[in-house]
């Protein structure tokens, strides 16, 4: 049988594997981390004695099984783990493990990426001792350690509540959870919320029980800036009705909810979309996650579901590679899953109307807040560039002129909010502004990495 | 129908340029650009302004071009980050040397200055370089500047004159009106002029077959890799006379690289990605010229699309079969340097009729006999090299 690699060891790519393991296969699973697990059921470092239980809440037994899972597997397929992948072209991963560059040909490819922070600039928001709220949460628990002493929850995310959650569980002293989204904006969009119950039943489990531990939860509030001299020093916000409050801090959990890691899918021949909800290019993908020939993805990398999905849809991305290499499947029917990933995906489309990206942020973003912080590229430098003669108005354009995402990211973290920059400088629909194109490497790699290649 | 004096086909270095010099000089110029000036081969090339190793034939031309290049903030308000850097051609053998040498006797005949560079001066001025090198000539006056940012200012500039730059609209004929031209664009723009400057680059081909007359040009693109900043420590750009790589670094800490052979590129759909095997390529060639390199990271690649001929000469000069028309295209990588030379060559042509600058060689008219192929060709490109072939 024809070779089968999963980028990804998380929920999709773990419940892809073990799909094919049953039907009888013995895929590669490529795995950027050191442990499966991936960013949501991160494991912790080897030696480190954490209350995984405790910090996984409710979600402790999907932890444990998704682990046990992979345990049991282990044997069956080809678990690389600590591999970067960089480049695919003609059908061959280039990949980087242990410092050493290599290749990886294959038949059929299941992309599970998964995804990373969608952050909105803000005046100090490069200051050390500011994370995103996915890199608190990894620090947590990757090493069981806290970003801060004193530390404040900031942006719009239904991770916020839980990364709060989690440190408060660990022990943090938690300043404020400030949560940019008004209450009523939450109760607006619960139609498509309560497409899923449980998940909204947990985030007010978690709201909860910090309010209960005294934890001040501030809800519709419009973060202004996070101050500071050569470090945190504080967070200052403003009210709904316009009154303004210092919140005094040393560290900052920061972030906007996810957005998918596609830069593998483009280089792989995947086709892109403007998703107006999430406001972010997607995967053009069927209901199974195929994505062009012997090209499948799942999970979050393809749009974001949660971890629930993640697993239903790499389940479902391994059955529809089974089907299309005319092998039985085994178990599981594709139709139930199809219906699971449908109802999870369009609850998190429901989050994402009730968390909104702040839009209006971009276009009221002071001129000398950084935006790229690779290339340390300011709002106003963007929209000097655009004001000018021949001025751009597309963001790869925009990118030449200006440096912003040409940096060690690629456009990874300051694109969503270049994007919206560019369209309101324009006054374009932020879909008509484009969309910044991938190349190889997707993530920095050494030069000698080559050096230790056959010619 | 608008009135001009000039149409300039094409926005890149080469247009812009001749827009600048045209304007300056009073005339009525209207430059068309099918997509944004100084995005194809003009805004993704290495940025050098190397004089070392040119065709002997193009000295004039590119000193004169030199010149330009140093008086640019001047001349259009902008540095675009021209830097006199210098280049230092290093060798790993006795045969490389000797090509050092060759090169190095042709440039002093043409008045540059060459400096000859033995093994142990080599290691004592630039001690970061990889101890296989054994020779280099080094010339001061051989510069930088970032290719991105050029075209675009020097639009503005000549716009600043009363040039009329015109951005997504694509030439679709050309035809004679009169004793002059009409340009008609997929916009629905038709300019009624006197003379038509062809600077479509690697899009040049139709233009000057619609006349009658043509030439073997083919795609291809120049890979460019770059790392993260590190601290600045290399001033001139560096390069192996095999051709096997090229870099430099900026003063804000990046290093640039790149080397042969260079990629396919396809002008129909508009592609030219960069194989990652070319980038492992590049990466390996420059540790061994420069170790010092080894864990600096590659955050980003890119290439472009650029028309070659096969004696790895441009076109330059007026049409054979359609005065009025002149052609600048087919600069084989080449033309950074030279673009602003070419640019007041063209104005030349156009406003008094003739140069003084020598540019004989590269006339379209060669291309009736046999043209000798260039021994580059083999080297520089993926054989065999042809216009959009995948690799």
């Amino acid at each position: 049988m024809a070779e089968v690699v999963i980028v990804g060891g998380g929920p999709a790519g773990i419940r892809a594997a073990s799909v094919l393991v049953e039907a009888g296969l013995r895929p590669v699973l490529v795995d950027e981390g050191r442990r499966a697990g991936g960013q949501g059921y991160r494991a912790p470092a080897r030696n480190l004695d954490l209350d995984m239980k405790g910090l996984m809440g409710t979600e402790a037994a999907k932890y444990a099984r998704l682990h046990g899972l992979f345990a049991s597997l282990r044997e069956r397929f080809d678990y690389r783990q600590g591999t970067l992948v960089w480049g695919i072209h003609e059908k061959t991963l280039h990949i980087l493990a242990d410092g050493i560059a290599g290749t990886m040909p294959y038949d059929a490819l299941i992309l599970a990426t998964g995804a990373t922070d969608r952050i909105m600039p803000l005046p100090g928001w490069t200051l050390p001792g500011v994370f995103t709220l996915g890199g608190a949460q990894v620090i947590l628990k990757d090493q069981g350690c806290l970003i801060g002493n004193r530390i404040a929850f900031l942006g719009s995310s239904p991770l916020l509540l839980l990364a709060a959650f989690q440190y408060h569980k660990s022990g943090a002293s938690i300043a404020a959870v400030v949560d940019t989204t008004p209450f009523s904006a939450k109760l607006t969009a619960l139609r498509n919320l309560a497409a899923s119950p449980r998940t909204l039943a947990r985030g007010i489990l978690y709201r909860a029980a910090l309010r209960r531990a005294g934890i001040p939860v501030i809800e519709g509030a419009t973060p202004l800036a996070i101050d500071g001299r050569e470090r945190v020093e504080g967070v200052r916000i403003r009210y709904g009705r316009g009154r303004e409050r210092f919140i005094s801090c040393d560290a900052v959990a920061y972030g906007h909810g996810l957005k998918p890691e596609t830069q593998l899918a483009e280089l792989a021949g995947a086709r892109f979309w403007f998703d107006p909800v999430f406001r972010l290019w997607l995967p053009e993908t069927d209901a199974d996650g195929r994505a062009g020939p012997d090209l499948y993805l799942a999970g979050d990398g393809m749009a974001i579901g949660g971890a629930d999905a993640a697993e239903a849809s790499g389940a479902l991305a391994a059955h529809a590679l089974l089907a299309d290499r005319g092998r039985p499947s085994p178990g599981q029917e594709p139709a139930r899953l199809r219906r699971q990933v449908g109802r999870l995906r369009r609850f998190q489309r429901g989050l994402a109307q009730a968390f909104a990206w702040p839009v209006a942020q971009a276009a009221a973003l002071p001129d000398e807040t950084i935006v790229c912080r690779c290339e340390a590229v300011t709002a106003g430098d963007i929209r000097a560039a655009i004001r000018a003669p021949l001025g751009p108005r597309e963001v790869n354009r925009v990118k030449a002129l200006t440096r912003c995402g040409m940096g060690r990211c690629q456009g990874r973290f300051c694109g969503p909010a270049l994007q919206e920059i560019v369209a309101a400088a324009c006054g374009e629909p932020v879909a008509d502004v484009g969309r910044l194109r991938v190349q190889a490497p997707v993530k920095p790699i050494p030069l000698h990495a080559a050096s230790e290649l056959e010619q | 129908m608008k009135m001009a004096q000039i149409v300039i086909v094409g926005g890149g270095l080469i247009g812009t340029w001749a827009a600048f010099f045209l304007v300056r000089r009073g005339l009525r110029v209207i430059l068309i650009e099918k997509g944004v000036v100084g995005a194809q081969s003009s805004g993704v090339n290495f940025g050098n302004l190397r004089l070392q190793g040119r065709y002997p034939g193009q000295y004039p031309l590119s000193l004169r071009s030199q010149t330009i290049w140093e008086e640019i903030t001047s001349l259009i308000g902008d540095s675009c980050e021209f830097e006199r850097t210098g280049h230092l051609y290093v060798a790993t053998n006795e045969a490389e040397r000797e090509k050092l040498e060759q090169h190095a006797r042709v440039a002093e005949g043409h008045g540059l200055v060459i400096e000859r560079i033995g093994r142990s001066e080599l290691r004592r001025r630039w001690p970061w370089l990889g101890e296989g090198l054994q020779a280099a000539t080094y010339s001061v006056r051989d510069a930088t500047a970032n290719p991105r940012v050029v075209s675009p200012a020097v639009a503005r500039a000549a716009q600043r004159l009363g040039a009329e730059i015109v951005e997504h609209a694509c030439v679709t004929r050309v035809r004679r009106n009169g004793g002059g031209f009409a340009v008609e664009t997929d916009t629905g723009l038709v300019v009624s002029c006197a003379s038509v400057v062809n600077a479509a680059g690697a899009w040049a081909l139709s233009l000057a077959e619609a006349f009658g007359e043509t030439a073997p040009m083919f795609a291809a693109g120049p890979p460019q890799f770059v790392t993260e900043p590190i601290p600045y420590r290399v001033v001139p750009s560096v390069q192996a006379v095999s051709g096997s790589v090229i870099f430099r670094q900026i003063p804000r800490g990046n290093v640039i690289f790149a080397g042969y052979p260079r990629t396919a590129a396809d002008p129909v759909l508009n592609r030219a990605p960069v194989p990652p095997q070319k980038t492992l390529n590049g990466m390996r060639n420059l540790v061994r010229i420069a170790p010092f390199l080894k864990s600096a990271q590659v955050i980003r690649v890119w290439s472009g699309i650029e028309g070659y001929l096969p004696d790895m000469l441009p076109v330059i000069g007026e049409s054979a079969t359609a005065p009025g028309l002149f052609h600048a295209f087919g600069f084989c990588g080449h033309g950074f340097q030279v673009g602003p030379g070419v640019g007041a060559v063209l104005a030349d042509l156009i406003a008094d009729g003739s140069t003084d600058t020598p540019i004989e060689a590269f006339s379209i008219g060669r291309f009736r006999k046999e043209v000798q192929v260039s021994d580059k060709l083999a080297h520089e490109f993926d054989a065999p090299a042809s216009s959009g072939r995948e690799e």
